[in-house]
């Protein structure tokens, strides 16, 4: 099993989210937008010269700073072999 | 009377559901010692007349922002709360309504976007749903109207629920198990809106998209901007305003103080609205048929793109290269605004969040965005000379932004925000809302800039009539010939500066100054002081102590910039 965080995933790739390596204030502010362990995420870009991630959870697109998308750890949906 | 509390996420709809139940009477406040606005209205339940108040969107009830503490501390005044769930994303709002429970206070919820649940391939068993929360629970189009009167019907059965309070993740548990049981979800195509939603962010795409957007709404601001001043308030005062003043003027004598107090410094024999200076002339004019038809048409843009759910995108697009002027995403937009005029363009500054941001934002724009007036002015002036030297005015004010930004991004204490925002999907406007948001902002406008830019002109008139121009400008003398290699006349423009930047600039044209000097002394204009109207408004955006170190930064990057230029050309 793979394991990234937000920043380094491709767009496109999703998973499930196995951690948040931020403060008490992060946390909640990424939860209340369903932002939080155990939700399954896909990123779907990412900005030039660090700029926000987007991604998308439960069908919502939320654009996440650089920095705060490095201390999302990512474990990466299994890819079927070919 | 009765309160009842509209409260939900941001992105709900829940301001259109507001419009729907309150008209288009409606009060915005601002929290006392918050920079929160909310809106208040009234409408009729069942003959009596009950207030309704707009909380603003928050996620959850722990108050941990501005926003969240004036929307909790609206709650414990609320005899009935409406919260406006968005059903295409029943989970997450599912957090706030449970909080909400909690609270016991009389509910019920607006199942808000109902029809967009189809489109999605989402279905929602109701009935188990209202059995799980024990409230009324209404499925509501907001922008249709659709389960509008259902909602205000069920108002009187809204229902104190009884449920204990929950840590956080026994909440995320709770709302686990309702979804499981109300919720569910087949795969469906991406529609057009969302093929043209993620585009809008991707680098790449989302920049040209950026581009067209931007371009379209300054050119609509202008257009609708100078339409209404052309064909509305131009021929308004100069021929229904013009007579009367006139007849006014000759019954005061023609000249004198009191004369030039209310209606002005004649120019060649008759009052021009510009320049004379009167309160009863410029003092109107100013605010009337030059700032308020551009307050209007911009406010109407920027309602359009808010409601359409453009600014998020443009914010995330924009925040890497606004980051490196210490301002956030969202700031290019008062930024592109102050090229059409300064006054709703640091009224823009609202919409950022934080005071740091506001102030560099504000600083920046009064240093180096030069409003449409002066750019006219220089485009005639300068223009003359040869296009290169426009090129150099503008070169220079746009490095100037960029330095000056970098600048004050380390200098101003503080850190900007690192960026997290939802970005909704597209939607169609209703006009109604966009309509009512407007007036609303512009009555704001008439109420707050009036009074001061009447009082603005009145001091203004005042310390001319005791000469203190005079002395400022004998003063400052040694500084605009020696530092800037302008001529003694020039400095009496400069003063000028401070009530109209065109009418200075214009004042410039008789001295036969060369080439270069019309270039230093433009750029000066320009960055050195706001105009009155500007003044006014940054006072009242800052506060005292802010607006005076944004003047001292205003006079001395103009100082710096205009004494290099002058060297280096």
């Amino acid at each position: 099993m793979q394991i990234k965080t937000l920043k380094d995933l491709k767009s496109g790739e999703g998973g499930r989210i196995a951690q948040i390596d931020g403060g008490h204030g992060m946390v909640n502010r990424l939860a209340a937008l369903g932002i939080r362990p155990g939700r399954r995420i896909t990123k779907l870009s990412s900005g030039f010269m660090h700029g926000p991630v987007t991604i998308e959870v439960d069908r919502t697109q939320v654009a996440i700073g650089f920095g705060m998308a490095g201390k999302i750890i990512v474990e990466l949906d299994e890819v079927p072999a070919q | 009377m009765r309160k009842i509390v509209l409260i939900g996420n941001p992105n709900v709809g829940k301001s259109v559901i507001f419009t729907r139940l309150t008209g288009i009477n409606v009060i915005v406040g601002n929290y006392p010692g918050k920079t929160v606005e909310y809106k208040r209205g009234h409408m009729k339940l069942g003959g009596e007349t009950v207030e309704v108040f707009d909380a603003p969107g928050t996620y959850t009830l722990d108050p941990v922002s501005d926003a969240e503490e004036v929307a909790v501390s609206m709650l414990s005044s609320a005899d009935t709360v409406i919260n406006v769930v968005d059903a295409t994303n029943l989970e997450r709002n599912l957090y706030l309504t449970l909080q909400l429970l909690e609270r016991k206070i009389p509910m019920i919820v607006a199942l808000n976007m109902w029809d967009d649940t189809k489109h999605r391939g989402i279905s929602i068993d109701l009935n188990k749903l209202r059995e799980l929360l024990k409230v009324p629970i209404i499925p509501t189009v907001a922008v249709t109207g659709e389960g509008i009167k259902e909602l205000v019907e069920n108002i009187p059965r809204a229902i104190l629920a009884d449920a204990a309070v929950h840590s956080r993740d026994e909440r995320w548990a709770t709302i686990g198990s309702i979804i499981e049981q109300v919720q569910q979800v087949t795969h469906r195509h991406h529609t057009w809106r969302e093929r043209l939603s993620d585009a809008s962010v991707k680098p790449l795409t989302g920049g040209i998209i950026a581009l067209v957007v931007l371009a379209l709404a300054f050119l609509v601001i202008r257009f609708i901007g100078e339409s209404l001043i052309g064909y509305v308030f131009e021929p308004l005062f100069n021929n229904l305003w013009a007579p009367v003043l006139a007849r006014l003027s000759e019954f005061l004598g023609g000249s004198g103080f009191l004369h030039d107090v209310i209606v002005g410094k004649l120019i060649g024999g008759e009052v021009n609205f510009v320049q004379s200076f009167g309160l009863l002339s410029s003092g109107l004019y100013v605010p009337f048929a030059m700032v308020l038809p551009y307050v209007l048409s911009f406010y109407l843009v920027l309602g359009l793109m808010e409601d359409a759910g453009y600014l998020p995108r443009l914010a995330v697009l924009m925040d890497t290269i606004m980051h490196r002027l210490g301002l956030h995403g969202y700031a290019i937009i008062p930024t592109l605004l102050g090229l059409g005029c300064n006054v709703p363009a640091i009224l823009a500054t609202r919409i950022l969040e934080s005071k740091r941001e506001r102030f560099i934002a504000a600083t920046l724009i009064s240093v180096a965005v030069p409003c449409a007036a002066l750019q006219a002015m220089v485009f005639g002036l300068v223009g003359e000379r040869g296009g290169q030297y426009v090129a150099i005015v503008y070169g220079t004010l746009f490095v100037a932004w960029i330095i000056l930004g970098t600048i004050l991004r380390h200098a101003v204490k503080g850190f900007t925000p690192e960026l997290l925002i939802e970005i909704p999907p597209y939607r169609l406007p209703l006009w109604r809302a966009v309509l009512q948001k407007l007036w609303m902002r512009v009555y704001g406008f008439l109420v707050e800039a009036v009074p001061i830019i009447l009082g603005g002109v009145l001091i203004i008139n005042i310390l001319y009539f005791f000469g203190v121009f005079d002395a400022i400008a004998n003063f400052t003398a040694p500084v605009v010939t020696g530092l800037l290699g302008l001529p003694k006349e020039a400095v009496t423009a400069l003063v000028i500066g401070f009530l109209r930047k065109d009418v200075a600039v214009g004042m410039l044209a008789p001295l036969g100054l060369t080439a270069k000097q019309l270039v230093v002394g433009s750029v000066v204009l320009a960055m050195f002081f706001p105009c009155i109207a500007s003044f006014v408004v940054l006072l009242r955006e800052l506060g005292v102590v802010k607006m005076l170190k944004a003047v001292g930064i205003m006079i001395s990057a103009a100082l710096i910039v205009g004494g290099l230029l002058n060297l280096i050309l």
